[in-house]
């Protein structure tokens, strides 16, 4: 088949796309966010254990636009959204492209539980202005902390696969499959080693505030209390470097500016990025990525 | 090889024998690692499992390659091919062959398969004419063919034929499936 007529095949599905964004963008509108567009060739991309970031001449192009939209919530932005590409190298399946599309938001004030509010908002509107699925988006979510659905679903702890170097084999084969089959699910509390960029639960620091939105067994979203400490935050990038270092992958420089600006202060905040291409993908319940994307 | 040269069709070697990968996914849960999910097959044994991989593992290619082979013929359980240009001879097993030995006829073009130099696979021609030695007479006249009655060709194959075919009939056989194609005139 030649590559206008697999295009002539999406055109229903581009429409939906297109009214998704629309219907995205009202909702982050009424409630007076800004929509901002970052950089995309950074002279560092965000340091992280298992995201690896293509080069683009001297720069790199960004994994995600968290770093600099964190910048615009100590300089006083405090509600934003961005949607836009991200890249990410050796990333590619039916659920996966190098390229796609990400939206973030941060809410200055806000946690990880009313970014979960807002996302629950978001995607009632979007399904009732795409009249698709509604009934789904609209049944109570069903929230399951790691440990839970780690018991339910593959009969141990999720600390138990993290010591035994299985964490991903279980929650990608014996976990995920079951999560949002019938309602949309939120997998939350996870352990403090799976932290990455949260601050960890004021009340059990073996936990952090990050959770994740799962549709057909596809994640979606993933949200955060957005870690604030400018100690904590330097000691993580740290442990990431050390990593990198150890497994003979890249390891990025520090962001600098964002370092600065965490010294400066940044206000507690609530954060999440959705997958749009995914999002798209469970609005129309198709299960490979190539039916919603140019390609 | 890393494991992110793997796609479905990539050949490679495990345990000694080559393996295809018959189904790739690529996962990847939230900030973890990669993991690289396959059903692989065994190319000696036809077996088939599936087996994952993480992010930087390791693995060799298997080192196969083809080319085309005459048939000759038959020396005891050994098949003999000849290459066309060097006449260099390939002895290929009755095991090696499989089911393929039913449908071998002289001077057949094959494409042999080896792994590290030793044939592993043989390819005969999409189709092959053979001879009904033997088959139960037909209804005179009756050209349906949704009904169908063993027969055998010379290497003592049972294949399904329609009706109206007849001893020392001509016949088309699929060698991918085994199955009757069409009759041939003489």
């Amino acid at each position: 088949m030649s590559k206008s007529s697999l295009l002539r095949l999406k055109k229903k599905n581009f429409k939906v796309r297109s009214d998704l964004l629309r219907s995205l963008r009202a909702f982050f509108y009424d409630q007076d966010f800004i929509e901002i567009d970052t950089p995309v060739a950074l002279k560092t991309p965000a340091l992280e254990d298992y995201i690896d970031a293509i080069p683009a001449g001297f720069k790199w192009l960004r994994t995600s636009p968290e770093l600099h939209m964190k910048r615009l919530l100590v300089a006083g932005h405090e509600k934003i959204f961005q949607l836009g590409s991200c890249f990410r190298e050796g990333e590619f399946g039916a659920r996966h492209r190098e390229e796609f599309t990400m939206l973030e938001w941060y809410e200055a004030g806000g946690d990880y539980l009313s970014i979960l509010e807002q996302t629950k908002g978001l995607l009632r509107k979007i399904s009732s202005d795409l009249d698709l699925r509604k009934a789904y988006f609209e049944a109570k979510w069903q929230v399951l902390t790691v440990n839970e659905a780690f018991e339910k679903y593959a009969g141990l702890p999720a600390e138990e696969a993290i010591a035994k170097g299985e964490f991903e084999e279980t929650l990608c084969f014996k976990v995920e499959p079951h999560l949002g089959k019938d309602v949309p699910t939120i997998l939350i509390d996870y352990p403090a080693s799976l932290a990455a960029l949260s601050k960890k639960k004021k009340d059990d620091s073996n936990l952090a505030e990050r959770w994740e939105l799962y549709v057909d067994g596809l994640e979606i979203a993933n949200a955060y209390s957005e870690l604030t400490d400018p100690d904590e935050q330097l000691k993580r990038f740290r442990e990431t470097a050390k990593l990198r270092s150890q497994e003979n992958r890249e390891v990025y420089e520090i962001d600098q500016d964002f370092m600065e600006a965490l010294l400066e202060g940044m206000p507690e905040s609530g954060g999440i990025a959705v997958g749009i291409d995914r999002l798209c993908m469970a609005m129309l319940q198709v299960e490979d990525i190539s039916e919603v994307v140019f390609d | 090889m890393d494991v992110s040269d793997l796609r479905k069709g990539v050949k490679i070697k495990m345990d000694g024998a080559p393996h295809v990968v018959t189904h790739f996914d690529f996962m990847k849960p939230g900030k973890g690692q990669a993991v690289y999910r396959c059903k692989l097959k065994n190319m000696l044994t036809g077996n088939q499992f599936d087996k994952s991989w993480r992010s930087g593992d390791k693995m060799e290619k298997a080192d196969l390659r083809s080319s085309v082979l005459i048939y000759s013929y038959k020396e005891d359980d050994q098949y003999i091919f000849m290459h066309p240009e060097t006449y260099d001879q390939t002895y290929i097993s009755e095991q090696v062959m499989g089911n393929q030995k039913h449908f071998l006829i002289d001077d057949a073009e094959c494409e042999v398969l080896y792994f590290e130099d030793a044939p592993i696979e043989v390819a005969l021609p999409n189709f092959v004419v053979k001879e009904i030695t033997y088959t139960e007479p037909g209804a005179r006249g009756d050209t349906a063919t949704n009904v169908t009655k063993p027969a055998q060709i010379d290497t003592g194959y049972e294949v399904q034929v329609p009706l109206f075919i007849n001893e020392g009939d001509l016949i088309k056989i699929d060698t991918r499936t085994g199955d009757y194609a069409e009759r041939v005139k003489k």
